[in-house]
C-alpha cells in the first residue's frame, strides 16, 4: 500500500491545552495537504515541521492522523 | 420590512466576579438596558439570549426563560440563540428580524457569558467544543491553536510581522485602560506585547482575549417609535448574518472569513454605503490576527496588508478610522455570549457621545462584526444616528 503523504500547509506548536492534552504539551499540529487530496489536522510527531515541508502519515489514532517529516 | 433602532442599552462591568452567577448579570444587564430606554418589562414583546456555553460553564439550560422571568417579563416568547462567540449576534439578528418584520414591536436582547467559574484547561476545553470536535480537537486544536495556524499562514502569504499581531494588542489595551468597565485596564507596551508567554506559536498571551464574565442587552423597536424610549436613537441602518465551515481544514483559504465578507457585503448592501463611509467599527479581536483580516474582510485595508494598517495607527483613536475604541475582546474582555450585543452598546454609546474619555470625534456611522468559532458564523451590523 502507497504511503499517506503530504505537505504542511500551516502548524503551531501548543502551550495551553485543554485538560485532555495537558500531558502532552508542548505539542505540533498541522494542517495538512494530502497528495491524494483534501486537508486534515493533525498531530506531528519527532521533529518539528514549518509551513511547505513534506511529511509521511505515520499512525492514526482514535481517528486522528499522525504525521511525521520526511527528511 | 420596517427600520429598526436601538432604543436602549444595559450592561455589566466585564471582570471576574466570583460573586455573580450567570443569571444575576443577566438581569443586571436587562435591568439596566429597560431603565435605560424609560420602560417597564411589560412593554417587551420577545426575548433573544445569546449565549454560547451557560450549560457547560454552569450547569444551566433553559436560560431565556430563566432569566427574562427574572426581569419580571412574562409569557412572551424568550427565545436562546448559541452560535459560539457570535451567539449575541445573531440573537441582535434575530430580534431584528422580529421586529422589522412587524413580528414584535420590541424585542429585548441579551448576550451573557459565566466563564470564571471553571480553571482555565477547562474553559479552554469548553471553548474547543465550538470547532469540530471530530476532527481538530480531537487532535488537540484549541481555539488559540486554530487562530495561530491562521497567522501561521497570514505571515507566510503576506509578511504580516509578529510586531503587527503585537501592536493590535497595544491600541486595544490602551483604548480599554480609558473604559471603566473593561476587565483588563492596562497599558501594555510593545515590547511586553512581543515578549508575551507563549500560547500556541506564534501566538502569546497578549494576542488572546480574556476569560470573563459579563453581560449586555439592547432592545430595539420601530425606529419611528423610538423616541418614545429615548431622545438618542440610534438605527440599524444594515445587518446580515453568514454562514461557512465549522471545520479550518474545510476552507480553502484561511486566510480570509468567507463569512465576514457575505456578511460585510449583504449590511453594506443594506445600509447603502461602502466601508470608506463607516467612521468606527468594533471588530472580533478574540486573537490580534482576528482583528487584522477582519479589516481586510470588511474593506477597510486591501487584502494581507491588514497588519501594516494597524501597525501604522490608522485604527487607533487618533486615526483616520478608531477600531475597538471599548478596548475589544482583548482589554474590554470576551464573555463569549455578551460580546455581540455589547459590541453595539459600545458603539451606541460612542454614537451618543457617551463613551467619556475614550469618545471619539466622528460617530455617525458605526459597525460592529461579531465572529463565531473560527469563521462559521458572522454577524455584521452598521449603526447610524437616527
Amino acid at each position: 500500500m502507497n504511503p499517506t503523504l503530504g505537505t504542511v500547509y500551516t502548524e503551531t506548536v501548543i502551550y495551553s491545552a485543554p485538560e485532555a492534552f495537558l500531558d502532552d504539551v508542548p505539542y505540533q499540529t498541522a494542517i495538512v495537504t494530502l497528495d491524494h487530496g483534501g486537508r486534515v489536522t493533525g498531530r506531528i510527531l519527532g521533529d518539528r515541521v514549518a509551513i511547505d515541508d513534506r511529511v509521511q502519515q505515520v499512525e492514526v489514532r482514535d481517528g486522528v492522523p499522525y504525521f511525521r517529516k520526511l527528511s | 420590512m420596517r427600520a429598526v433602532a436601538v432604543a436602549g442599552i444595559g450592561k455589566t462591568p466585564f471582570g471576574s466576579f466570583a460573586g455573580c452567577d450567570l443569571r444575576s448579570l443577566a438581569v443586571e444587564a436587562g435591568q439596566k438596558c429597560l431603565a435605560n430606554a424609560h420602560t417597564q418589562p411589560s412593554r417587551v414583546n420577545a426575548c433573544f439570549v445569546g449565549n454560547f456555553a451557560g450549560p457547560a460553564f454552569v450547569g444551566q439550560n433553559h436560560l431565556a426563560p430563566y432569566i427574562s422571568t427574572a426581569i419580571g417579563i412574562q409569557g412572551v416568547p424568550s427565545t436562546r440563540i448559541e452560535a459560539a462567540c457570535a451567539s449575541s449576534g445573531s440573537a441582535l439578528y434575530h430580534a431584528w428580524a422580529g421586529v422589522a418584520s412587524g413580528l414584535y414591536e420590541t424585542a429585548l436582547v441579551i448576550g451573557v457569558e459565566k466563564m470564571t467559574s471553571q480553571p482555565t484547561p477547562k474553559v479552554t476545553e469548553i471553548l474547543a467544543s465550538a470547532g469540530d470536535c471530530s476532527g481538530e480537537i480531537k487532535a488537540g486544536s484549541t481555539f488559540a491553536s486554530l487562530f495561530a495556524m491562521i497567522a501561521r499562514r497570514h505571515m507566510h502569504q503576506f509578511g504580516t510581522k509578529r510586531e503587527h499581531l503585537a501592536a493590535v494588542a497595544v491600541k486595544n489595551h490602551a483604548n480599554g485602560a480609558l473604559n471603566p468597565d473593561a476587565h483588563m485596564r492596562k497599558v501594555i507596551t510593545l515590547e511586553q506585547a512581543l515578549a508575551g508567554k507563549p500560547v500556541a506559536d506564534p501566538l502569546t498571551l497578549y494576542d488572546c482575549s480574556l476569560i470573563s464574565d459579563g453581560a449586555a442587552a439592547v432592545l430595539l423597536a420601530p425606529a419611528e417609535q423610538a423616541r418614545e424610549f429615548t431622545d438618542k436613537p440610534i438605527r440599524i441602518l444594515g445587518i446580515a448574518q453568514a454562514s461557512d465551515y465549522v471545520a479550518l481544514d474545510q476552507k480553502e483559504d484561511i486566510t480570509t472569513f468567507p463569512a465576514v465578507r457575505r456578511a460585510a457585503e449583504a449590511a453594506y448592501d443594506m445600509a447603502g454605503v461602502g466601508p470608506r463611509d463607516i467612521q468606527l467599527a468594533e471588530i472580533h479581536d478574540c486573537f490580534t490576527i482576528a482583528e487584522i483580516i477582519a479589516l481586510e474582510d470588511l474593506g477597510f485595508a486591501p487584502r494581507g496588508e491588514g497588519g501594516p494598517y494597524s501597525a501604522e495607527g490608522h485604527t487607533a483613536r487618533t486615526g483616520e478610522r478608531p477600531v475597538n475604541t471599548s478596548g475589544g475582546l482583548k482589554s474590554k474582555g470576551h464573555p463569549v455570549g455578551a460580546t455581540g450585543v455589547a459590541q453595539i452598546c459600545d458603539l451606541v454609546l460612542q454614537m451618543r457621545c457617551e463613551a467619556g474619555e475614550r469618545q471619539v470625534p466622528r460617530t455617525s456611522l458605526g459597525l460592529a462584526q461579531n465572529l463565531g468559532g473560527s469563521g462559521a458564523t458572522c454577524v455584521v451590523t452598521i449603526l447610524a444616528n437616527a
